[in-house]
């Protein structure tokens, strides 16, 4: 492939690819998430084998997709033109579905999701209740593309917001966009976007950083790989047209080490948008040139946080060092650093391409656009969902994710994993939102949502909490390192119900030196699920003294 | 492992003091763990001290400084396993191969590892073989998987 060089190029090239697909030619998207398929390719190569039998090959294509969002009806196929969407697919199911659907163009009755709560039947995506109530403006596009093939990114409408930010406006004005759109961080924090970059892009330096942050270690949050590994492009077009905006020339990517496909994924697709001339010097002929370069985690949660993690892409252990000065004005080699996550990268280009008033129309007062939330824990519908800011919780839990399993009652819906908070089932009616999640002590985090239902223990959930964390500390602050463990000693005693008279106080105090005097988010953080759990479930902290033994 | 095969690993990385992590976790990719001398080695190609590779080969959970059994079993204790019973999967694994996580079997058969959540919880509780999913078991279900790993 010859590389492109101008917006008119892009077009054409565009044109030509969208030309050559026949819009009516069957195609099985598979999809290809780890949750599907969990590492095995039995289905994939069950297809294959099926179209070689039928003789079919060249009329009918196999597309292995990023993550489709419904994992727990896993896995997932949808067969095009017609769209229909398979659930719980075995690859004995292939030469049926070939002979009668693609074919045949018949159902086949058996594989259709059925709505528990009707009785009805779901040929399509867009009638199971589950992807109903979703705005998928980010995920959407996984089941349309195949993410090791750049063409199919090109052809709907992929880079063209790159083009749109070098070549009709100025670096300023892609900021002010994203300023204007009140973009803020998915990564945990909620930071408005715009304004680090901008202070990134006001820090006195020849030479800065853009990074993505693909770590995604907190438990229970598996969106990131989901579209990352789905569709890798969107994020390196964010992170190029962020590196412009910020005046960097390099960018990072930082992810998993043990994702094998995740990794692949991004290697072709980096690879390719180098060979187009995405990357490289002089990208679409507009002057500006920018590199990326893959880094990868090996294994610590810890190397998540942005100045550790900065510590490692420099190749030292990843230990968070004291942020008197913000990463974004010193981050790596001591030069401007601006890192998001890949949720904010990928809101990047449609709010280029649609602009920030279309992206002002999404979600609540204070939180703009749409949200990817993982589901999981005593849910019926775990898998990743993405929905406009504002939805109330009750919608996500209910609505999209099924409801509890076993008749059970909900008992709290718990947001950020170790490092965030719960929230009692009355207060079910709350919306997604930053500001409003973080005041009722349970911030949104990265977006990992955690249901309980009513047989868990608050208390024994929070030891658990503290065993990760004690787990994942790097050791080198004192508030983190012993303060964790001493809290973990008390909540292992109050566990099985053998806590003293004292320790509830001890816990509490123990928290406000480790959130005031540790040196990253992991020691500050560490006492808030202990925090939101003694506001709405104090009760059981205090039976588990009492009564010497735990209540649920 | 054998000495080209380092420096091919090295020289793919222009042999930049940073690269560092990449050289050991490729080394720890192939080789399964890191012995001594090939510590030795990558920090004198590198002109990185021996301290400060073995301060970044200990600090990471995925670097084994011991050498590793043939397969690698992994119980995921990540939160929403731990809620649909992981700790009971990972007690099975530890009766029947007689190993804690972190260890291995004399016979280099199994190396237990338990953790990090894989982004997969719709799964759970899970055990992972050589990468492997075996998704939504029960104890009882342990043996019959690990059977297969020879």
């Amino acid at each position: 492939m010859a590389r492109i060089n101008s917006a008119a190029q892009l077009e054409k090239v565009r044109k030509d690819i969208v030309l050559k697909k026949d819009p009516n030619k069957p195609c099985i998207a598979i999809c290809g998430g780890i949750g599907c398929l969990g590492g095995r390719e039995d289905l994939i190569r069950a297809f294959e084998k099926e179209i070689k039998k039928q003789k079919l090959e060249g009329k009918v294509d196999v597309r292995v997709t990023g993550c489709h969002g419904f994992c727990a009806q896993g896995p997932n196929i949808v067969i095009y033109p017609e769209e229909i969407c398979y659930t719980k697919v075995k690859p004995e199911d292939a030469q049926q579905i070939i002979s009668e659907t693609v074919v045949g163009k018949t159902i086949v009755d058996r594989l259709v999701y059925i709505d528990p709560n009707t009785g009805e039947k779901a040929v399509h995506q867009s009638e199971i209740p589950f992807y109903k109530k979703q705005v998928r403006n980010i995920l959407g596009m996984n089941p349309k593309i195949d993410p090791k093939s750049i063409d199919d990114y090109l052809a709907i409408g992929g880079y063209s917001s790159l083009a749109k930010a070098l070549l009709e406006m100025k670096p300023q004005e892609v900021l002010e966009e994203v300023k204007k759109a009140n973009l803020r961080g998915r990564g945990g924090g909620g930071f408005p976007a715009g304004l680090k970059w901008e202070t990134a892009r006001n820090a006195p330096a020849e030479l800065k950083y853009v990074i993505c942050n693909g770590h995604e270690g907190e438990p229970g949050a598996y969106m990131d790989r989901a579209i990352f590994q789905g569709n890798p492009h969107l994020i390196i077009e964010g992170l190029i047209i962020g590196g412009y905006a910020i005046g960097a020339k390099q960018g990072f990517i930082y992810t998993r080490h043990d994702m094998p496909r995740l990794r692949e994924n991004i290697d072709i697709a980096l690879e390719a948008a180098r060979e187009h001339g995405f990357i490289g010097n002089d990208i679409l002929g507009s002057g500006f040139d920018f590199d990326i370069e893959v880094h990868l985690d090996v294994g610590i949660f810890v190397s998540g946080e942005a100045s550790a993690l900065m510590r490692s892409i420099e190749g030292k252990a990843p230990e968070p060092r004291p942020k008197y000065t913000r990463t974004a004005v010193k981050g790596i080699w001591e030069r401007p650093s601006n890192l998001n996550n890949v949720e904010t990268w990928a809101n990047v280009p449609q709010i280029i391409g649609k602009g920030a008033d279309w992206y002002l129309g999404i979600g609540s007062e204070g939180s703009k656009g749409t949200k990817m939330i993982s589901l999981s824990g005593n849910i019926v519908n775990s898998g990743v969902v993405e929905v406009p800011f504002g939805t109330s919780l009750k919608e996500i839990v209910y609505d999209i994710g099924g409801g509890i399993p076993n008749g059970k009652k909900l008992k709290a819906i718990h947001f950020g994993a170790a490092m965030g908070g719960s929230l009692p089932a009355e207060l079910i009616d709350t919306p997604l939102d930053f500001d409003v999640m973080s005041k009722l002590g349970a911030a949104i985090g990265a977006g990992g949502l955690f249901v309980m239902d009513e047989d868990t223990s608050m208390v024994e959930m929070n030891r658990f909490f503290l065993e990760f964390l004690a787990d994942e500390s790097c050791g080198k602050c004192v508030p983190c390192r012993e303060g964790i463990r001493q809290m973990l000693r008390i909540l292992t005693r109050m566990s099985m119900g053998k806590g003293k008279e004292g320790d509830i106080e001890a816990l509490e105090e123990l928290c406000e030196v480790g959130s005031l005097a540790s040196l990253c988010a992991l020691g500050k953080t560490t006492s808030s699920p202990i925090y939101s759990s003694l506001r709405y479930f104090r009760n059981e902290y205090e039976a588990s003294i009492e009564d010497k033994g735990c209540t649920v | 492992m054998d000495n080209r095969r380092i420096d091919e690993i090295i020289n793919k990385y222009d042999g930049k003091p940073n690269s560092v992590i990449m050289v050991l976790m490729d080394i720890q990719h192939e080789n399964k763990w890191l012995p001594r001398e090939v510590l030795e080695k990558v920090s004198n190609k590198l002109g990185v001290p021996l301290s400060e590779v073995l301060h970044i080969a200990t600090f990471y959970k995925t670097f084994s400084l011991k050498p590793q059994g043939r397969h690698e079993v992994h119980v995921c204790t990540g939160t929403s396993c731990h809620q649909r019973g992981s700790a009971k999967i990972l007690e099975k694994v530890q009766d029947l191969i007689g190993i804690k996580p972190g260890e291995t079997t004399p016979d280099l058969r199994f190396s237990l590892e338990k953790g990090s959540c894989l982004g997969c919880c719709t799964l759970g509780p899970e055990i992972v073989v050589d990468g492997m999913h075996h998704s939504n078991i029960t104890p009882d279900d342990v043996e019959a998987i690990l059977k297969n790993y020879k």
